[in-house]
């Protein structure tokens, strides 16, 4: 039987990634949590390169960088449901759209939290929304107006954008602007509520509270008031 | 013909990494230079998230982001793989492409810097090759292997733009006292037929790079 562990932190982005592939597989992992400043032995030994999570170990052999896993997962494990579409050019849109998200939307969500002024952060909400569209309209191009941007079925662009989900809903609470936005973004809107009630993906989307709490810990100077 | 066409940059790295993928697949292709002060408005319509080259347009559909290119060149045309089969293998050379992407704005700081904050940059790159050469490379002709692949057309940027690039910014870090197996493996890349016989010009390329450093210097 082959063992795999993931070591990583729910609040990642790129570790939920990974837990979306793993559990539309329907594979055992063991998780080894990552405390969020310091780096394991684990993790030192298995990421030399770039000590960063998550990392997928397999039998033993680690596998770093969160979309090469997702692929990696694909290739291995064929009998579950294919994460990257069947057809070279549909691939080629899913890695253009899942490059572009890491290449644009993760900078500004770095960008965001540490914005100190209302100027600039408003300037980086307005690229954003800019981003945002443009996912819009690859969203309407991958899907052909089916659930996800993998058609039917959940893929690897869904995964790609899909860990940045429990952030953008935090967001709302955290600096009072609706990420995904009806007026703005109405298909994605939509996708996002397919993508959080999957029966495989519900329980490895971080919930908001888990995330306000670790914000509040780790990233925030003093609490917010209480509403 | 007409089925495969690419736009792309005389002095485009990137660019070059799709011409060596398509003349090592043997795929006959109509090339389009794009004069990048004035982009085509084709180019535009089949990139407008970037509006970049190159891009790769094979029956009418555009594909951009040469790596994304140099994957679907690797599924569309199987015949003479430059990726591995065994998928721990294929991650790991996916993992090295995703390395050299990551590190290239530290490149491009060393080339829009000047004295001490070029230094500091240096260093960062020296280590940065130190890690290439051991960890990437290692004591292989080619990354992964003997065989050429889609690692080394990755980081075919290495050989003949980064050491016009050195001449111009005045460093001297692919050096072959420090990183002997890495300069090697650049000197052999570049005598690879199909890379050799699709190199841009030294000398229009260095005029290029020493005219871009101005203008970067000047801001």
């Amino acid at each position: 039987m082959a063992s795999l562990k993931l070591i990583g932190a729910r609040p990642s982005p790129y570790v939920n990634r990974v837990q979306f592939a793993l559990n539309l597989k329907s594979l055992d992992y063991e998780f080894l949590v990552e405390k969020f400043g310091t780096k394991s032995e684990l993790l030192l030994k298995s990421n030399p390169v770039h000590k960063k999570i998550p990392v997928l170990i397999h039998d033993d052999k680690p596998i770093c960088e969160s979309l090469i896993i997702v692929e990696y997962i694909d290739e291995i494990w064929t009998s579950g449901p294919p994460l990257l579409p069947s057809d070279p050019y549909d691939r080629a849109l899913a890695r253009f759209w899942a490059a572009y998200i890491d290449d644009k939307w993760a900078p500004l969500l770095r960008e965001l939290r540490t914005a100190q002024e209302e100027e600039e952060k408003k300037r980086v909400l307005d690229q954003m929304f800019q981003v945002l569209i443009q996912l819009e309209g690859a969203y309407r191009q991958c899907s052909k107006g089916k659930a996800f941007f993998g058609g039917d079925n959940v893929g690897y662009l869904d995964i790609a954008l899909g860990g940045f989900l429990g952030w953008m809903k935090v967001a709302e609470k955290l600096i009072g602007v609706r990420l995904l936005d009806e007026a703005k973004t109405p298909a994605l809107v939509g996708w996002a509520e397919r993508f959080c009630s999957h029966d495989a993906l519900k329980d490895a989307v971080p919930t908001a509270e888990e995330l306000l709490e670790f914000a509040q810990k780790h990233f925030m100077a003093k609490p917010p008031t209480p509403n | 013909m007409g089925e495969v066409k690419l736009h792309g940059f005389w002095a485009s790295p990137f660019s070059h990494r799709v011409i060596w993928a398509l003349k090592l697949k043997g795929v006959e292709y109509e090339y389009m230079e794009e004069d990048l002060s004035n982009k085509s408005q084709l180019l535009l319509q089949y990139n407008p998230a970037h509006k970049k080259i190159p891009v790769l347009v094979h029956r009418n559909k555009p594909v951009a982001e040469s790596l994304v290119i140099l994957e679907y060149i690797e599924e569309t045309w199987p015949e003479n793989p430059l990726l591995p089969l065994d998928a721990c293998d294929r991650a790991m050379a996916r993992f090295w492409i995703n390395f050299g992407e990551q590190k290239g704005p530290v490149f491009f700081n060393l080339f829009r810097t000047t004295g001490e904050a070029q230094e500091k940059t240096g260093e960062e790159v020296a280590q940065i090759l130190k890690t290439i050469e051991e960890k990437a490379l290692g004591d292989n002709n080619f990354f992964g292997g003997n065989t050429l692949g889609l690692v080394d057309l990755s980081f075919g940027w290495l050989p003949h733009w980064f050491e016009v690039t050195e001449q111009v910014q005045g460093t001297k870090l692919l050096d072959p006292t420090t990183l002997p197996r890495l300069h090697a493996w650049a000197q052999n890349f570049k005598q690879v037929p199909v890379i050799r016989d699709n190199l841009p010009d030294p000398q229009k390329l260095s005029a290029h790079l020493k005219r871009l450093r101005g203008n970067l210097l000047k801001n």
